[in-house]
C-alpha cells in the first residue's frame, strides 16, 4: 500500500496528520478538566461526558442536518452531566473521584442506550478547510486536511491562559481552587464557582465528543471512545495544569494515537492493537517519569483532592 | 498526585462498618477542611465514634437501601419517558434476576466473577487507594489461566486447573500491584493508572487472540484455542452454578478475616486511616500496598479464570463482559465490606440477568442495565452525605 514516491515518509506524514486530526478530543477534554481542576475540583467522569456528546452530536446532525448544531448538543450535555457532577460533589462528605467514576459509568450507559437506534444511519459531518492545497502529494493532502474544531480548540487555549491569569473570572476560579477558605472569606461561594467550572469543562467536552462522531471517525458506535477521556485527564497532570501545555500534550498524544494506522497504511500489520494502545503506554510513561511521591507537583491547585 | 489518605478526600472510601475506627478518619477530617459545616457536624462526628454498634450497623444497611430504592425509581421515572410501564419493568426485573431456578441460577453464576471484581476495588479501598482497574486484572488472569491450560496439554485435569487457578491470580495481582506500586513509589494516581492498565489489557488480549494464540477455527470471533472440556471447572453438585461462585465466596470470607482478624489488616485499616500515623509506629506502608493489592489484583484475575474454566472455555473478546466496571459498584454498594460484597453482587448480577428479559419483554437496548447501574452508583454516592443525619440511628449511645 506504500506509495512509491515517498516511500516510508508516509509513516511521520501520516502521524504528523493524525497529531492534528486525532488530538482535537484529546484538546478539548483536557481544556475542559484544566478549568475544572483550577476551580479545586477533579472531574473523572468526562470520558462520559465524551461519549454522551459524540451521541448527542451525531443524532442532532442525523436529525436536524446541521452538525453545527450536533457540536452545540454535545456541549449542552456535557454540561448537563458538569452540572450532575458538581450538585453531588457539592453535598458533603461526598468524594469527587468517586463520583467521576460513576458518572463515567453512567455517561456512556446512557450514550449506549439512547444511541443504539444511531448506529445504522449516516449523519451529515463536520467541514474541514484544506490547508495541503500547495501539495501535490495525496498523503499530505490528506494529513494537512484540518476540522474547524481543531482551530477553535488551538485558539481557545492562549485565550484561556488569557482569561486565567488576568480576568476578574479566572481571578476567582483560581482563588477557589488555592484556597476555598480565601475564596469564601471574599464573600463568593466555592460551590457555585466549582458548578460553573465544571459546566464549563463537560461543555468542552462534550464538544470534543462531537468531533469523534462528526468528523473522525466520524460515525457513532459504542466503540467510539475507549479511553480517550480518561487519557485526557490524566494529561493534565502532564501539562501542569497549563492550558497552553494540554495543548501540545494533546499534540503528542494524538500522534500517538495516530501511530497504529499510520503503519498499518504502509503495511505494517503486526503489532497493530499494541500500537493503538501507544496513547495509554505512553500516558503510563510520562506519569511515571513526571510524577513524584516526594514533593506536590508545581502548578497543582491547593484544593485539589488527587494532589493534597 | 499522591492520594491523601489523612485528609477529607477519601471520606467515600473505607468506612470500617463497625463504625468504631472512624472516629480517627473523621478527626483528621477536620484539621483539613475547617469549613462551618465541618465544624457543626463535630458533635455527631465524634458521637459516631463511640455509638452504639447495632444502630450504626442499621444506619450502614437502612441508607444505601434507601439509595438503591431511588435509583430504581428514577430508572422506572426513566423508561416511563419511552414509553413503557415501570410496573412491568420491575416485574419483568424481579422474574428475570429472581423469579424463577434458571434466573436464580443465571443470577449466581453472574454474581461470582462479581464479587471477586468488588474485591479488587474493596481490599485497596481498606488502605485508602481507589482502584477500578478489575478488568484489566480479570483480561490478564484469563489469558494466564489460557495459556497455562494449553501449555499443559494432557496433564491431569487437576493439576491444570490448580495451575490455572494460581495463574491466573498470578497475573491478576501482579496487574494491580503495579498500580499500588506506581502510586507509593513514584506518586502515580492508581485510579488513573489502573484505568489505564485496563485499555492496555485489552490491547494485549486483542493482539495474542487475534496473533500468535489464534484458533485458525475460529473465524468470525477470533479466539484461542479452547482449554478442553475435562480441564472445564463443572458445576456445584446438586445445582446449576459452577464452582466460581464458591471461588468467590471462599474469597470474600477470607477477605472478611484478614482484614478485621489479622494484624496484617489492623495494619492496613491504620495506614489507610491516617498514614502519617501509620509509618510514625513503624507500618511498612509500601509493602502493606503491594500485599494488598496483589491480593485484590489476584482476586479479580481468579475472575478471569473462572470465567474462562467456567463458561466461555477460552479465550476471546468477550470476556471484557465489564464484570471488572461493574464490580466497582458492588464494592462502593457494599461499602467495602467484603461480607457484605456477596449480597450486593447477587443482587447487581440479578440486575445483570434481567437484561435480556429486559430487551425481549419490553423492547428495551442491552444497554438500559448500564443506565440503571449508573444510577445506582450516583445514588450511592449521593447517600454519602446522609450518614449521621438520622438521630433514630444513635439513640442507642
Amino acid at each position: 500500500m506504500a506509495d512509491a514516491s515517498i516511500g516510508w515518509w508516509v509513516v511521520p506524514v501520516a502521524v504528523m496528520g493524525g497529531a492534528l486530526r486525532v488530538s482535537t478530543p484529546f484538546l478539548f477534554v483536557s481544556l475542559g478538566e484544566c478549568i475544572t481542576e483550577r476551580s479545586g475540583r477533579i472531574n473523572l467522569g468526562l470520558e462520559g461526558n465524551l461519549v454522551m456528546g459524540a451521541m448527542c452530536a451525531y443524532g442532532t446532525s442525523y436529525l436536524t442536518g446541521s452538525p453545527w448544531l450536533g457540536v452545540l448538543a454535545a456541549g449542552f450535555a456535557g454540561a448537563l452531566l458538569g452540572l450532575v457532577h458538581a450538585s453531588i460533589c457539592g453535598l458533603p462528605k461526598v468524594n469527587d473521584i468517586a463520583v467521576g467514576i460513576a458518572l463515567m459509568l453512567f455517561g456512556t450507559g446512557l450514550a449506549f442506550f439512547l444511541g443504539k437506534p444511531l448506529i445504522e444511519p449516516s449523519a451529515p459531518i463536520l467541514p474541514a478547510i484544506d490547508f495541503g492545497w500547495w501539495s501535490s502529494i495525496p498523503q499530505v493532502h490528506a494529513a494537512l486536511k484540518i476540522n474547524v474544531l481543531f482551530l477553535i480548540g488551538v485558539a481557545l487555549a492562549p485565550l484561556l491562559v488569557w482569561a486565567l491569569a488576568t480576568t476578574r473570572w479566572g481571578l476567582i476560579l483560581r482563588t477557589a481552587g488555592e484556597s476555598a477558605d480565601a475564596a469564601r472569606a471574599m464573600g463568593y461561594s466555592v460551590d457555585a464557582i466549582r458548578m460553573r467550572a465544571t459546566m464549563l469543562g463537560g461543555f468542552l467536552a462534550g464538544i470534543g465528543g462531537s468531533f469523534l462522531s462528526l468528523y473522525y471517525p466520524g460515525s457513532w458506535n459504542e466503540g467510539l471512545s475507549s479511553g480517550q477521556g480518561i487519557t485526557a485527564v490524566a494529561l493534565v497532570i502532564f501539562a501542569r495544569w497549563n492550558p497552553m501545555l494540554c495543548f501540545f500534550a494533546s499534540l503528542l498524544f494524538g500522534g500517538a494515537a495516530a501511530l497504529g494506522p499510520a503503519l498499518q497504511s504502509v503495511g505494517v500489520s503486526q503489532g497493530y492493537y499494541l500500537f493503538n494502545a501507544a496513547p495509554y503506554i505512553l500516558t503510563l510513561l510520562i506519569m511515571i517519569i513526571t510524577c513524584s511521591p516526594k514533593r506536590t507537583l508545581v502548578g497543582a491547585p491547593a484544593e485539589l483532592s488527587i494532589t493534597k | 498526585m499522591r492520594l491523601a489518605k489523612d485528609s477529607s478526600t477519601l471520606s467515600v472510601c473505607s468506612p470500617p462498618p463497625q463504625g468504631a475506627p472512624q472516629g480517627g478518619r473523621e478527626q483528621t477530617e477536620f484539621a483539613a477542611t475547617p469549613s462551618p459545616e465541618a465544624a457543626n457536624d463535630t458533635s455527631w462526628s465524634f458521637r459516631t465514634a463511640f455509638t452504639d454498634r447495632i444502630g450504626g450497623a442499621a444506619e450502614y444497611i437502612i441508607i444505601p437501601a434507601l439509595a438503591l430504592a431511588a435509583a430504581l425509581i428514577a430508572f422506572g421515572i426513566f423508561v416511563a419517558l419511552f414509553g413503557k410501564n415501570p410496573l412491568d419493568l420491575y416485574f419483568y426485573m424481579y422474574q428475570g434476576a429472581f423469579g424463577t431456578a434458571f434466573s436464580w441460577q443465571n443470577t449466581l453464576t453472574r454474581a461470582a466473577p462479581l464479587i471477586l471484581t468488588a474485591l479488587c476495588t474493596a481490599l485497596p479501598a481498606q488502605l485508602g487507594l481507589v482502584i477500578i482497574g478489575g478488568e484489566g486484572a480479570l483480561l490478564m488472569g484469563a489469558l494466564a489461566a489460557t495459556s497455562t491450560a494449553l501449555a499443559l496439554a494432557g496433564a491431569p485435569p487437576t493439576v491444570v486447573q490448580i495451575a490455572m487457578v494460581l495463574a491466573g491470580m498470578i497475573a491478576g495481582g501482579i496487574w494491580i500491584a503495579l498500580s499500588g506500586g506506581l502510586q507509593h513509589y513514584r506518586g502515580v494516581n492508581e485510579t488513573i493508572s489502573s484505568l489505564l492498565l485496563v485499555y492496555i489489557a485489552l490491547a494485549v488480549l486483542n493482539q495474542l487472540v487475534e496473533g500468535p494464540m489464534r484458533d485458525p477455527a475460529s473465524l468470525n470471533k477470533p479466539s484461542t484455542h479452547e482449554i478442553g472440556a475435562a480441564n472445564m471447572i463443572g458445576a456445584i453438585p446438586g445445582t446449576d452454578v459452577h464452582w466460581g461462585l464458591a471461588f468467590g465466596v471462599i474469597a470474600a470470607a477470607l477477605t472478611y478475616i484478614l482484614i478485621f482478624h489479622t494484624t496484617f489488616g489492623f495494619a492496613a485499616r491504620i495506614a489507610g486511616g491516617n498514614v502519617r500515623a501509620a509509618k510514625v509506629v513503624g507500618l511498612g506502608v509500601g509493602r502493606l500496598i503491594l500485599v494488598t493489592c496483589f491480593l485484590a489484583g489476584a482476586a479479580a484475575g481468579l475472575a478471569g479464570m473462572v470465567e474462562v474454566a467456567a463458561v466461555q472455555g477460552r479465550t476471546n473478546a468477550n470476556l471484557a463482559a465489564g464484570y471488572g466496571f461493574t464490580g466497582i459498584l458492588v464494592a462502593f454498594l457494599a461499602r467495602h465490606n467484603p461480607l457484605a460484597v456477596i449480597p450486593v453482587a447477587i443482587l447487581l448480577g440479578g440486575i445483570n440477568a434481567s437484561g435480556g428479559l429486559l430487551q425481549r419483554r419490553l423492547g428495551l437496548p442491552d444497554a438500559s442495565v448500564l443506565v440503571l447501574q449508573g444510577m445506582i452508583f450516583i445514588a450511592v454516592l449521593a447517600s454519602e452525605t446522609l450518614y449521621g443525619r438520622f438521630r433514630i440511628f444513635r439513640q442507642g449511645s
